[in-house]
């Protein structure tokens, strides 16, 4: 089947649209289909993040309080709507004073991730990377479970309650 | 160090060696970083920008990384000459063309970059030719480690290394591969492959990085997911699973074409040898088509051993197909060689000044004609 579209490629993406009782069918080539915006999007794009950002507010804020777009980071002065216009925050501090506002963006971007697993710098203090081994094992355990290897699961649910 | 003293030659990592140098061109891994105690760039003032350019060049001209190191005052030098560093994958765009106190500090041999003041303070890069990305984080978490002890980075148990962008938290690793796949362009597969990437969650762009097209069919693929995951876990997914597919796609493409379309094949190849031979204007994009076709055709006499009319007088241009050292004509190396330094920054840089494009083009033909008509 031809792409209804560019008439030339196969048509590989296969639409059926039901509108208001009404069935309509989409044939295209996969240039054509992403070209309509037809097909899966993998990633979300840093802009649409943004956009959606300051909709993500704490719920209950009383009106007498800057808008979530105003609070102000004590560190580099930046505010919400900067990161919105900048794209890039001010300071590191600001993940910790936007947190709320942030940590959905941060858990759409990285697919759902929300702490971090890997490197350490070898200077953190034990405290801090105790509890970064622990996230790490609690990860690899969760993995263990869904893979349904069970063995595996036990020595890491030990090796947890050895940690704590 | 001048940079007219690298200019004339082909770095260590498109040297056209390596593993599966046939369909990956190099190995990247970056690492972004930041100091504590520190804005990020965006809300820094310039005084403060210095005082952390001054601080980790100092660090980095300190360490040891078993090659000659140089500094280039990035925000200082001329417009061609970043335009060079930019072709070369030795700094980004970005950072070339950015604002405010920046420099870099490069390996002679060219397979380490540290960007300052990119869009995070540092910016790490290690480049290897072929699929060689496990080495690639070894070196560069070697390199971190040494940076490391000198100072402290912005890092916080929760998010890992903090970022300027959000995007780029946790690990703050983009591993990437340059891919030259002909073969898929050319049976009409590349849009089944860029889909197929994008649904695993990983990022193509073109030859030269964020918003360029993928002149020659060069491609680079990278991760996106920088948080909740470890960074062995990425360069294995890279190295065990992503990697060997798309050679594996290629390869089958390369395959189809000699045997059903060798007709097509030859005439590819043909066309694009009789315009580097002959042609008095070639511009820079034209010269990335045709030399992609020369590579193929280079590449799958090697490894597939083919022969078709127009790869065996490919072939007979030179016996010493990558094999180095022998003679310098055509060989995978040479034409990597010519890629790179047909590029317009390159060509203006050696040839000693900036020159219009119908000059450079009438360059590029004449280098290219006089290396393959020998």
């Amino acid at each position: 089947m031809q792409c209804e579209v560019c008439q030339s490629k196969e048509a590989t993406i296969h639409l059926t649209e039901i509108a208001d009782g009404v069935r309509t069918e989409m044939h295209l080539c996969e240039q054509c289909a992403q070209e309509q915006g037809v097909g899966t999007k993998s990633y979300i794009p840093l802009n649409e993040l943004l956009s959606s950002l300051l909709s993500v507010g704490p719920k209950g804020e009383e009106p007498a309080q800057p808008s979530v777009g105003e609070q102000v980071c004590p560190h580099c002065g930046y505010t919400l709507d900067k990161f919105q216009e900048k794209a890039v925050l001010g300071c590191p501090n600001d993940y910790e004073v936007f947190e709320k506002q942030l940590a959905p963006l941060i858990k759409k971007a990285h697919d759902g991730a929300t702490c971090h697993c890997g490197k350490v710098p070898a200077n953190t203090p034990t405290d801090s990377k105790k509890q970064l081994e622990i996230t790490q094992l609690r990860r690899q355990l969760d993995e263990a479970v869904r893979k349904e290897d069970y063995e595996l699961a036990a020595k890491l649910r030990d090796k947890l309650v050895e940690f704590k | 160090m001048k940079l007219t003293e690298i200019s004339g030659n082909i770095n260590e990592w498109f040297s056209g060696e390596g593993p599966l140098s046939d369909v990956v061109i190099s190995s990247r891994v970056r690492l972004a970083r930041n100091l504590a105690g520190h804005r990020f760039l965006a809300a820094c003032p310039a005084t403060e920008k210095a005082e952390i350019l001054r601080k980790l060049k100092d660090v980095l001209m300190g360490i040891d990384l078993g090659d000659e190191v140089f500094y280039i005052g990035v925000d200082k030098v001329p417009a061609l000459e970043k335009r060079f560093l930019v072709e070369r994958h030795l700094i980004s765009q970005n950072h070339a063309f950015g604002k405010g106190p920046r420099g870099a500090v490069i390996a002679r041999r060219e397979f380490f970059t540290a960007m300052i003041n990119e869009e995070d303070h540092l910016r790490l890069q290690v480049l290897k030719a072929g699929c060689q990305l496990p080495a690639c984080l070894e070196q560069i978490n070697r390199i971190d480690d040494m940076i490391e002890q000198k100072v402290e980075y912005a890092f916080s148990p929760k998010y890992g290394y903090l970022t300027a962008c959000p995007t780029n938290l946790g690990t703050g690793i983009r591993v990437s591969v340059m891919l030259h796949l002909p073969a898929l362009k050319m049976t009409g597969q590349i849009e089944k492959f860029l889909n197929a990437t994008k649904s695993l969650g990983l990022a193509v762009r073109g030859l030269f990085g964020e918003g360029t097209e993928a002149a020659g069919d060069f491609y680079q693929l990278s991760n996106q997911t920088t948080l909740g995951v470890r960074e062995k876990d990425i360069v294995t997914q890279f190295e065990k699973t992503i990697i060997p597919e798309i050679v594996e796609y290629e390869h089958a493409a390369r395959s189809q074409l000699l045997s059903h379309e060798s007709s097509l094949l030859d005439d590819k190849i043909s066309r694009a040898l009789a315009l580097l031979k002959n042609a008095n204007l070639i511009s820079s994009q034209e010269a990335l088509f045709l030399l992609s076709h020369i590579r193929l055709g280079l590449n799958m006499h090697k490894h597939q051993g083919a022969s078709t009319p127009a790869i065996d007088r490919l072939c007979s241009l030179g016996n010493d197909i990558g094999s180095a050292g022998t003679s310098d004509r055509l060989s995978i190396a040479t034409v990597n060689r010519l890629f790179l330094l047909t590029l317009p920054a390159h060509l203006q840089l050696n040839y000693g000044k900036e020159l219009d494009s119908t000059h450079r083009d009438a360059l590029r033909a004449q280098i290219i004609r006089s290396a393959l008509n020998g």
